[in-house]
């Protein structure tokens, strides 16, 4: 399972790219995304997903 | 009456900074004042030091130096009511907001260009959007870059205060020695009505509980900038109904905790810019209410009332934005920083000033002694400098003075709309005016056409450009020893 960025929705201000515990978002041309493949939902690292707990535009990071 | 008549505004525009220099070296020169800095008595000569070139904290310096926002720090840890992370528009003008988000790569390059442009920079900062202390990574590798290159230039942030207190240390090693924290509360109950959450320690907590932690963090913040000699101001933004009331106790802790500053600004609310405020409705303060609120501040923290609330990536003067003379399509991909132009300005402005405080003390001798009753609202076009310089239609604000037996203050500015472009006035435009000036007897500018000259008289207010080039508090003493009826000439012995 992972998380993904609606990039629609993003502002880009990449704070969710510096909370995120396991590397799995970078900025790739103009958007912010989401590496499935590293996402691990925060899973034993926090209770929440971070990039969902910081990000300022409701429904951004959302379950993919 | 004999103020020199040097313009700093042909200094600051003179092509070589030979030429500068010999500009002020025309002028006549006091002797009795010359080389004397305009600090205030209350005032030790430390934190004199500190801000005698901030155009933000000293409003002395505001009339000399300019500031210049990097927007470097997108990221916020929380959400304000009247933020919008998400709108960001080239015509709109209110703070946070900003056009082009920058590298600390891009940031140094424009600083250099405007450094090299605008030799009234002082001061360097990072005000949002977003927040510097949180995003602190861009911050510091930002003003090491400017420091490095630039290292007499002022570096400011401006915070929400959340983590400020985890980069206190490495801000005092940075040798920052200004700080904005924006306390809209002491009492979380109203805090929840202010922000809808803060993210702290890999959590978003809500309503009173985020509330709480925001206010701890701001205190403990500013209690650990204090500590370190650091100076603080504190923005307060008043929102009617939510914590007008509640700033009055705001003031009294901030004060206590050793603020420096404390600057009252009236929210921004608009539904068009989407924010939670603009879109529920909540109304912005009157300029009136803003300033009995301000009058009942008075004797906590030292108030500001110079905050032009300027755009993130403002550059220039306060009270003008040429930001986007400087945007990265416009500034050279390699600039190297040339020291001479700021060099030179700032040694225009070291014998400026000392004639412009005896000019002030001088004329606020002549209207203390020019009688007990008088009261003179008086609104002045100018381009800096301290003087009378800029042009009635030219003007996109005026700034405020009020003259009365205790003296001449400077109690604010009014934004206006330029009434002239490119050699003709526009009627609409001219009435907006006069309504921004509700309430002022008289307009002190560099020139003014017959025709708005007397569309004034006929709203009850008098312009004269008779004294272009004079120190605004020269001006405004003659003027109102002229109104109350004394001899200018017994109060300047
Ligand atoms: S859910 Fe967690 S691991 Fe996945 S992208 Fe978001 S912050 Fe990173
Ligand atoms: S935190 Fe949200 S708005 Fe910011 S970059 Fe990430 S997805 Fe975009
Ligand atoms: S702290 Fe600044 S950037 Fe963050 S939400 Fe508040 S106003 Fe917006
Ligand atoms: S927002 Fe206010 S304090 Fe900040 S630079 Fe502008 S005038 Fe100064």
């Amino acid at each position: 399972m992972a998380f993904k960025i609606i990039a629609s929705q993003c502002t880009q201000c990449g704070a969710c790219e510096f909370e995120c515990p396991s590397g799995a978002i970078e900025l790739k041309g103009e958007n912010y995304v989401i590496d499935p493949k590293k996402c691990t939902e925060c899973e034993g690292a926090f209770d929440t997903q971070q990039c969902a707990s910081v990000c300022p535009v409701p429904k951004t990071c959302v379950p993919a | 009456m004999t103020a020199s008549m040097i313009s700093l505004d042909s200094s600051a525009s003179a092509k070589t900074s030979d030429n500068r220099l010999t500009n002020a070296k025309s002028g006549s020169c006091k002797s009795s004042s010359c080389g004397s800095t305009a600090k205030p008595d209350d005032m030790d000569p430390v934190t004199w030091e500190k801000i005698k070139d901030h155009p933000c904290y000293s409003e002395e310096a505001h009339h000399y130096f300019a500031r210049m926002h990097v927007a470097v720090a997108p990221a916020c840890n929380i959400q304000c009511n009247y933020c919008n992370r998400k709108y960001d528009c080239a015509n709109e003008s209110r703070p946070g907001v900003v056009s082009e988000k920058l590298t600390p790569e891009q940031a140094l390059r424009k600083v250099i260009s405007v450094a090299n442009e605008v030799p009234q920079l002082s001061v360097v900062g990072i005000a949002g959007p977003g927040d510097a202390c949180y995003d602190w990574n861009r911050t510091k590798a930002t003003f090491e870059k400017v420091a490095a290159e630039i290292p007499d230039i002022k570096l400011c942030i401006s915070t929400n205060g959340l983590a400020l207190p985890d980069h206190v240390d490495e801000l005092a090693s940075m040798n920052v020695d200004h700080v904005t924290i924006t306390i809209n509360m002491v009492d979380p109950q109203i805090g929840a009505r202010i922000y809808p959450w803060v993210f702290y320690n890999h959590r978003r907590y809500t309503g009173i509980e985020g509330a709480e932690i925001l206010h701890k963090r701001q205190m403990l913040g500013l209690e650990m900038l204090a500590a370190r000699g650091i100076l603080v101001k504190v923005n307060s933004v008043m929102i009617p109904g939510v914590n007008d009331e509640h700033l009055i106790e705001v003031n009294r802790w901030v004060k206590e905790r050793g603020a420096f500053l404390h600057n009252v600004m009236p929210l921004i609310s608009d539904p068009a810019h989407g924010t939670y405020y603009g879109l529920t409705g909540q109304r912005a303060p009157r300029a009136i209410e803003l300033k009995v609120l301000q009058g009942r501040l008075q004797n906590g923290a030292k108030l500001m009332r110079h905050c032009r609330q300027c755009r993130a990536d403002a550059v220039g003067l306060l009270g003008e934005d040429r930001g986007k003379e400087f945007t990265l399509d416009h500034i050279p991909d390699a600039a190297s920083y040339d020291e001479r132009n700021r060099a030179a300005y700032r040694e225009v402005v070291a014998r400026e000033r000392g004639n412009h405080a005896a000019a002030k003390s001088e004329a606020i001798e002549m209207v203390k002694a020019a009688g007990p009753d008088g009261s003179l609202h008086v609104a002045v076009a100018t381009k800096g400098g301290g003087r009378i310089n800029e042009h009635f239609g030219h003007a996109k604000e005026f700034q405020i003075y009020e003259a009365s037996p205790t003296g001449i203050a400077f109690v604010g500015h009014r934004k206006v709309e330029q009434y002239c472009r490119g050699g003709w006035g526009d009627d609409a435009t001219l009435d907006s005016v006069i309504v921004a000036l509700e309430g002022i007897d008289i307009v002190l500018c560099a020139k003014i056409g017959d025709c708005p000259k007397k569309r004034l008289a006929d709203a009850g207010i008098r312009a004269m450009d008779c004294y272009t080039y004079e120190y605004i508090e020269t001006a405004i003493s003659v003027v109102y020893a002229a109104e109350f009826g004394v001899d200018p000439l017994t109060g300047t012995a």
